[in-house]
């Protein structure tokens, strides 16, 4: 089976553990791969985004907070900034709200997953990460449901397991992976 | 199924628009500009609670209906706020704009999208401290009169005072906030002599036009809603309603850089996204 040009950007949630299991994300993918990475990583409202200056260090990708109205670049990583919803447009811009939480949480890996889905439909690559709790579950079976691709990490290896686990309940995923797998996975699913 | 779920996604994309363009053609509320997939979502939202068969259900309940109506133009509304929302933009304000405020004989501030006012009475309660208050005029803004009443009520659940004391305190408040309010079974109200210098009204950003000149623009975390067309339409709005000189603060994650009116303002505070009015020479 051949993925030549089908995917068009990566989405990814993360919650507690994240940080770690990000690094370890970036530190394995390939120097030359440069599908738009965009991440909701669940953060205290008032936190600067430190995660930025951390995920900078790893890897060639450029990481920033996501803007409002911002086309999602190749060769970029962005971060939903803390305290706000990340939505992606039909024209895959971003919309940037403060709308309630959603599973207790803003930005929401769901409202990513979900506007994401519809956006770039079977171009999508979607990922959930460690974490404490459900989100990401519907968003994560709506990927699936529009054809895109659904990587989940292993309860097993990750440092909180409910959010995987909740995932792999949710939907049938494509994947379930240790991060450095994953990293090789998208590496290859990048080239094609 | 994949090719199904496509459609169904556009023909629900269709009825979507269909019903924002009845609400339009009905009432005169406009969301045809608003960012789609918050609009998408809201709209959704309220079908799954409505227990409707289709969205096209919806909009026949919208024109027969005006208390659904009502229902849909809250969800569409942005009812998140605090007081004392992001304290830093409210400490640059006191320590570096306000001193700008000293020599007026009279300010005029207008708080354009003001939701339940939370963020008015914060502004009233820093002015008061700061010796400006008595000659401030705040117009206070909604398109939603079921919020703007709120918002002239000025109370709120008691259990949220903490969260905004907090905030008072960060954006170095001189006292304490309980000042401000009195307790009433569960809620905190507050003072009326916060309310004196302060007008509610509704205006829409999206169709109504410049009802004053002011010194002061307050508008945050309301363009983010709106795509590129309507954001500049709202600010030629600040545009026309501040002389040169004149102060417009957006939210933190909003700027100007791509508005064709870029060139009317001059970053004056960028991390707190306050513009200043160019002066023309």
């Amino acid at each position: 089976m051949t993925y030549r040009k089908q995917y068009k950007a990566v989405v990814a949630g993360a919650s507690a553990g994240g940080l770690n299991a990000l690094k370890t994300l970036f530190r394995g993918l390939d120097e030359q791969f440069d599908l738009p990475v965009i991440i909701v990583q669940h953060i205290s409202p008032n936190a600067e985004n430190y995660l930025i200056h951390i995920l900078n260090e790893f890897h060639k990708l450029k990481v920033r907070e996501a803007d409002e109205k911002e086309v999602p670049q190749n060769g970029f990583a962005y971060l939903a900034p803390p305290n706000y919803h990340l939505l992606i447009e039909p024209d895959h811009t971003f919309t940037l709200t403060i709308d309630e939480r959603v599973n207790y949480a803003r930005p929401s890996i769901d409202v990513l997953f979900e506007t994401a889905a519809e956006a770039y439909k079977d171009q999508l690559i979607g990922i959930i990460l460690t974490g404490a709790n459900n989100d990401g579950s519907k968003g994560l079976k709506k990927i699936k449901e529009f054809g895109g691709m659904a990587i989940v990490q292993d309860p097993e290896t990750a440092e909180v397991d409910s959010m995987p686990k909740a995932a792999i309940q949710t939907t049938v995923v494509d994947y379930i992976l240790n991060v450095e797998e994953i990293a090789a996975l998208l590496n290859k699913l990048a080239r094609g | 199924m994949k090719k199904n779920q496509n459609e169904s996604l556009e023909n629900q994309d269709i009825e979507i628009r269909l019903l924002v363009d009845a609400i339009y053609q009905k009432y005169g509320y406009d969301f045809r500009n608003y960012s789609q997939a918050h609009v998408k979502r809201r709209i959704l939202n309220r079908f799954n609670l409505s227990g409707m068969k289709n969205i096209t259900d919806m909009i026949h309940e919208s024109l027969a209906n005006r208390k659904f109506v009502d229902q849909i133009l809250m969800d569409l509304s942005i009812t998140v706020t605090e007081m004392f929302r992001d304290p830093a933009f409210y400490k640059a304000l006191r320590e570096e704009i306000f001193p700008l405020l000293q020599s007026y004989p009279f300010i005029k501030i207008w708080h354009a999208g003001c939701s339940s006012g939370e963020e008015v009475y914060s502004m009233a309660i820093l002015m008061k401290e700061e010796g400006l208050y008595e000659r401030t005029q705040i117009y206070a803004t909604d398109f939603n009169p079921v919020i703007i009443k709120q918002a002239k009520d000025g109370v709120y659940p008691l259990n949220r005072m903490k969260e905004f004391s907090v905030n008072y305190q960060k954006a170095g408040g001189k006292g304490s906030l309980s000042d401000y309010y009195t307790i009433n079974s569960g809620d905190a109200k507050l003072l009326e002599i916060l309310k004196k210098n302060i007008v509610f009204a509704t205006h829409n950003l999206v169709t109504d036009s410049v009802f004053a000149e002011v010194n002061l623009v307050i508008c945050r975390n309301v363009l983010i809603y709106f795509d590129r067309y309507l954001q500049d339409r709202v600010i030629k709005l600040f545009v026309d309603s501040l002389p040169e000189g004149g102060l417009l603060c957006l939210g933190s994650k909003e700027n100007l850089q791509f508005s064709s009116h870029y060139h009317e303002f001059n970053p004056l505070i960028p991390k707190e996204k306050i513009y200043i009015r160019k002066y023309l020479l």
